[in-house]
């Protein structure tokens, strides 16, 4: 196996001087799909935007494909940014922009394809998402919640990212919605083979998915591994949100 | 990470590799002119593509002219990508344009001109019924965020308007000095600087710092509570949103604005009496005496008058500006710019017609 894609050595961050991680690891081989899950506050969106270098641990090391995001050097930065998609809790669109043009804008921003390849993308990135071609106009204010989290799951695929990062991606859409969001991910990670990490608290998507779980507790990240592995180990934090899924 | 490879023989044109969005913004410069040359084909061999993501499927499906060749052998993965691609919906959608030609832009001007008229004065209506009310229901009355908003709009500005005044007092001193020494007229420095500082440049220099410091601030909050929907939240607490956000602000800048007037003019006469002193030798107390012969009453009333109008619109325009955000940051920004501008033109108009109306008083005989 190759170099791990998100490798996270001994982290701890704090907020002022509330600790969030304590000696924290963390590791996602190349084409993994792990969700991870952990009680609300206990430091799931803080753990990816120290992958996302948005946020320096106070200790440890975060190395993303193998390198340091805080590399100095800006051309190394986003050139690793590139390669990943981040969806994030609240959307975070340009409330300026529309919906087309939020999803254009990273692929604009390569100044490597022409408006025609970009628009043809764009309508793939909406119909991928479930969205009709008529939302591309629309702006980030005229979209219902459900609808921002769709867009903005669409923004993250558009560079076609080999890590994808989603903070809640199904949190606030509906049943079916949900599912095809899980069929979508599958999907697209069969012929890509990309990484995902996700945050996520509903169970049927973890099963849909049938990915590794990481479980996020007690400052660190308690098991991980796959599904049925996790589900066995007896801790209180594991029996209350797989509750009476174990079986 | 391999990339992609193209290779046309007899056989027709097979692709191989990696075919992605990286792998194409790093593969040879010429890969793509090839491929887009090879429109006419129809025997395509894309077996060995190890990985094809929607990017390289959108360009392998324009250069397949938007429908399936004749003969194309690709794996069931591949195919399902290029599956998506090819079922699209075809019909343009409309994009709004950021764009607007000029007519069309003179037309929205006029029509905002108008509409932002029409929005002042609903929102001075509402503020009057608002007063009434608070009149029939004194416990209703927001006494706390009307200190707080004297404190932030007034007696944080003391600093700043104190230097702004005393040094523009400095300067007009010095410079009218100059001039009336020529024709040996040293004694009506107190007159020129008493009623254009009193009368006019006070008010007018307070306005505009106000309205650059605590009316872009104004706008700025609510424009923000409203992005945020912490308006609305409010109107679901049961809580007018005219009554706590825009009534204590715009009764604390008319209130507040006399007094920073009468403390700028007094800091610019301050200023104008000490260059008086360097330049012609006049000394502070003849200064001061000399004042009120020089300057009848009647200009520091007019003066804290403006100053409390003054006010009242700055901090009007503002609250209006900053209700009718709409929730994107363009907007945000548009409407700071418009309300302190707004604010500024506006002072200066009602300024002229004070001048008008005035322009029998308090000039001395
Ligand atoms: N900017 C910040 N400043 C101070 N404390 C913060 C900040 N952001 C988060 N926290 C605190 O850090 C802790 C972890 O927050 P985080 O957002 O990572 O939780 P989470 O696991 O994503 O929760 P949820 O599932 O509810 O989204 C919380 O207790 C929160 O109060
Ligand atoms: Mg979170």
């Amino acid at each position: 196996m190759g170099t791990p894609v998100i490798d996270m050595q001994g982290i701890w961050s704090q907020y002022r001087d509330v600790v969030i991680h304590k000696d924290l690891s963390f590791r996602v081989e190349a084409g993994q799909v792990i969700a991870l899950v952990g009680g609300s506050g206990s430091g799931k969106t803080t753990l990816l935007r120290e992958i996302l270098g948005l946020l320096k641990p106070v200790r440890g090391q975060v190395r993303l494909f193998g390198t340091d995001l805080h590399d100095p050097d800006p051309i190394q930065q986003r050139d690793v940014r590139r390669r990943l998609g981040m969806l994030f809790q609240q959307g975070a669109l340009f409330s300026a922009l529309s919906v087309y043009d939020n999803i254009a804008f990273p692929l604009r921003e390569l100044r490597f394809l022409d408006e025609d390849w970009i628009y043809e993308l764009v309508l793939l990135k909406l119909a991928m998402v479930e969205l009709e071609p008529e939302d591309a106009g629309l702006m980030p204010a005229e979209l219902s919640g459900g609808m921002v989290k769709r867009v903005a799951l669409a923004r993250a695929l558009s560079l076609e990212p080999e890590l994808l990062l989603l903070d809640e991606p199904t949190a606030g859409l509906d049943p079916v919605r949900s599912q095809n969001f899980v069929a979508l991910i599958r999907n697209l990670q069969k012929s890509l083979g990309f990484t995902v990490v996700l945050v996520t608290h509903d169970i049927d998507t973890i099963y849909g998915l049938n990915s590794h779980v990481a479980v996020l507790a007690e400052q660190r990240i308690l098991v991980q591994g796959p599904l049925d592995e996790v589900v066995q180990v007896d801790h209180p934090v594991i029996r209350q949100f797989f509750g009476d899924h174990r079986s | 990470m391999n990339a992609p490879i193209l290779v046309q023989d007899a056989n027709g044109v097979s692709l191989a590799g990696e075919w992605t969005l990286r792998s194409l913004m790093g593969a040879e410069a010429g890969l793509r002119g090839r491929l887009e040359s090879l429109e006419q084909q129809e025997n395509w061999n894309l077996g060995a593509v190890s990985r094809l993501d929607s990017a390289a499927a959108v360009l392998i499906w324009r250069v397949w002219g938007q429908h399936w060749p004749a003969h194309l052998e690709v794996g069931d993965t591949v195919r399902s990508t290029l599956e998506r691609v090819a079922s699209l919906p075809r019909k343009k959608v409309a994009l709004p344009s950021y764009h607007q030609s000029f007519l069309l832009g003179l037309g929205r001007l006029v029509l905002a001109v108008l509409h932002n008229l029409v929005g002042v004065i609903e929102l001075y209506g509402r503020l009057v019924l608002d007063l009434l009310f608070l009149c029939r229901h004194p416990r209703d009355i927001p006494w706390k965020e009307f200190s707080a908003n004297i404190y932030k709009s007034g007696a944080q500005a003391l600093s700043v308007s104190a230097l702004v005044g005393f040094l523009i007092g400095i300067t007009i001193s010095y410079l009218s000095a100059l001039q009336l020494k020529a024709y040996g007229a040293d004694l009506f420095i107190v007159n020129i600087l008493g009623i254009s500082i009193i009368r006019e440049l006070g008010p007018v220099l307070v306005a505009v710092l106000v309205a650059g410091r605590s009316g872009s601030a104004m706008t700025a909050q609510i424009g923000v509570m409203r992005v945020t929907e912490e308006i609305d939240a409010l109107m679901t607490l049961g809580v007018s949103r005219t009554i706590r956000v825009v009534l204590p602000k715009v009764a604390a800048l008319t209130v507040s604005m006399p007094l920073l007037v009468l403390w700028s003019s007094a800091s610019a006469l301050l200023g104008g009496a000490m260059a008086a002193y360097l330049q012609l030798d006049f000394s502070f107390y003849y200064f001061f005496s000399m004042l009120p012969k020089a300057v009848p009453i009647a200009n520091l009333w007019i003066g804290l008058a403006k100053g409390s109008v003054f006010g009242f619109l700055i901090a009007l325009l503002a609250c209006h500006f900053g209700l009718h955000v709409r929730p994107n940051t363009e907007s945000l920004s548009m409407r700071t710019t418009a309300s302190v501008v707004t604010a500024i033109t506006l002072v200066i108009i009602v300024d002229a017609i004070f001048a008008i109306f005035t322009r029998n008083i308090g000039m001395p005989s």
